[in-house]
């Protein structure tokens, strides 16, 4: 195996260019899972944490090589609430935000603030410069990300105006150390309130037409809030696996969107 | 591919072939058996120690990335008969049973005092969150921690 360690961005891309098909490892708590029990032995192999371009966090711009413990004491709170239920303090303390927008689980517990906040995937390249990415069009099915093969991960945008009230929440078997089942995050803004979720289709989802009721309404009555419930739980397109059922988590999709908008509201 | 590396304090020198995880070369280039290779997914913590004054798993890091880090081991707390005030702690509370979890939970909780002398209850079990007990129900650890914490260090 070859293995170079990049000490700056530029020499990061420069070996990207040259070597596409490089693995890129960051924190590697997706990486060397893949190792350990999959065997996976990558032929060449691009270690980006020594890169300080990438650890700058911003009120713009969180730098992808930014970590979970790190992100716990941001300013962003539906993004704060996540990294504290990522994995555990071993797990914070190395994996970063842009190793959950590379690997682009469904069950990623940082997507579904990227999706709400409407942030964008920055990436860049040697050859074609800086591309900034909609989350929409970066995320294009389960662990599939349209990042090229010569570009690398360098942030997520922070879009301005973002509302103070940011609410996170996460279903999973236990509290600590735990893959999530369903994930959900509600903003509520001036604009309204915007609710996505993870865990609940191949890409981090949008609840859009569960949006579009409860931003019509000028009162959120109970009855307003169980709509709410009944929409999110149909619009989801969760799948049946090893840790929940399609059905468990339409319903635990409902009864989170509906608590983070209360508990938004408070 | 050769890489160097402070354990405990000492410089040492390790053959790492491939991905490697920096537990399998602590273990078996470097004759350090007291970190522990349980599940290998970063799940259980019986692989925790401290790199570069940070706590992680050490099954997750690749250990040719670990090249010119400073790591911490669980052999690396005591000195002779001298054990960490966890360690004393842990063993007067009869805090271990089958033992394979201790080492991490030492190590997790070392650091924990490092940066907090005095943790109130939450903060320990949050900062053991990632340490998985199968024997003792954690309760005789808590103990030992409240024991450890309740001093002046």
């Amino acid at each position: 195996m070859e293995f170079i360690a990049a000490h700056d961005l530029d020499e990061a891309l420069a070996v990207k260019a040259q070597q596409p098909d490089c693995q890129l490892l960051a924190g590697g708590t997706d990486l060397m899972v893949e190792v350990n029990l999959a065997h996976h032995r990558p032929d060449r192999v691009l270690s980006l944490r020594r890169v300080e371009e990438l650890a700058d966090v911003t009120t713009a711009r969180i730098g992808a090589g930014v970590t979970w413990a790190r992100l716990e004491q941001s300013s962003f709170r539906g993004l704060a609430q996540a990294a504290r239920t990522v994995g555990s303090p071993q797990i914070r303390a190395a994996g970063t935000i842009g190793g959950n927008v590379g690997t682009a689980s469904p069950a990623g517990d940082g997507l579904p603030w990227i999706a709400a906040a409407d942030a964008e995937i920055v990436v860049q390249s040697m050859d074609r410069g800086e591309r900034i990415v909609p989350w929409k069009e970066f995320f294009i099915g389960v662990k599939r990300t349209s990042l090229a093969p010569d570009e690398v991960i360098t942030a997520v945008t922070v879009p301005k105006d973002l509302p103070a009230a940011q609410e996170f929440a996460k279903i999973g078997t236990r509290n600590a150390m735990v893959i999530s089942t369903v994930s959900c995050v509600v903003l509520r803004g001036d604009d309204g309130f915007r609710i996505a979720l993870g865990s609940v289709a191949p890409t981090p989802l949008r609840a859009t037409r569960a949006e579009e009721m409860i931003n019509a309404e000028s009162t959120i009555t109970d009855s307003v809030l169980e709509e709410l419930a009944r929409i999110v739980s149909d619009e989801v397109q969760p799948i049946t696996d090893h840790r929940s059922t399609e059905s468990y988590r339409r319903h635990a999709a409902g009864v989170l969107a509906r608590r983070l908008v209360e508990r938004s509201l408070r | 591919m050769k890489i160097t590396i402070v354990v405990n304090g000492e410089k040492r020198v390790a053959d790492v072939s491939g991905p490697d995880s920096l537990l399998s070369v602590l273990r078996n280039n470097l004759d350090l058996p007291g970190t522990k290779d349980a599940c290998e997914q970063g799940e259980c913590g019986s692989c925790t120690v401290k790199m570069d004054g940070a706590t992680v798993c050490s099954c997750l890091v690749m250990a040719v990335d670990a090249d010119g880090s400073s790591v911490t081991t669980v052999e690396g707390l005591s000195h002779g008969d001298n054990l960490h005030p966890v360690q004393s702690a842990m063993l007067a509370e009869g805090a271990v049973q089958c033992g394979f979890c201790t080492p991490g939970i030492v190590v997790a909780g070392a650091s924990l005092l490092e940066s907090n002398p005095h943790p109130t209850e939450l903060e320990i079990k949050e900062a053991l969150s990632g340490n998985i007990c199968r024997c003792t129900g954690y309760g005789a650890i808590l103990r030992a921690f409240e024991a450890v914490t309740g001093e002046d260090t």
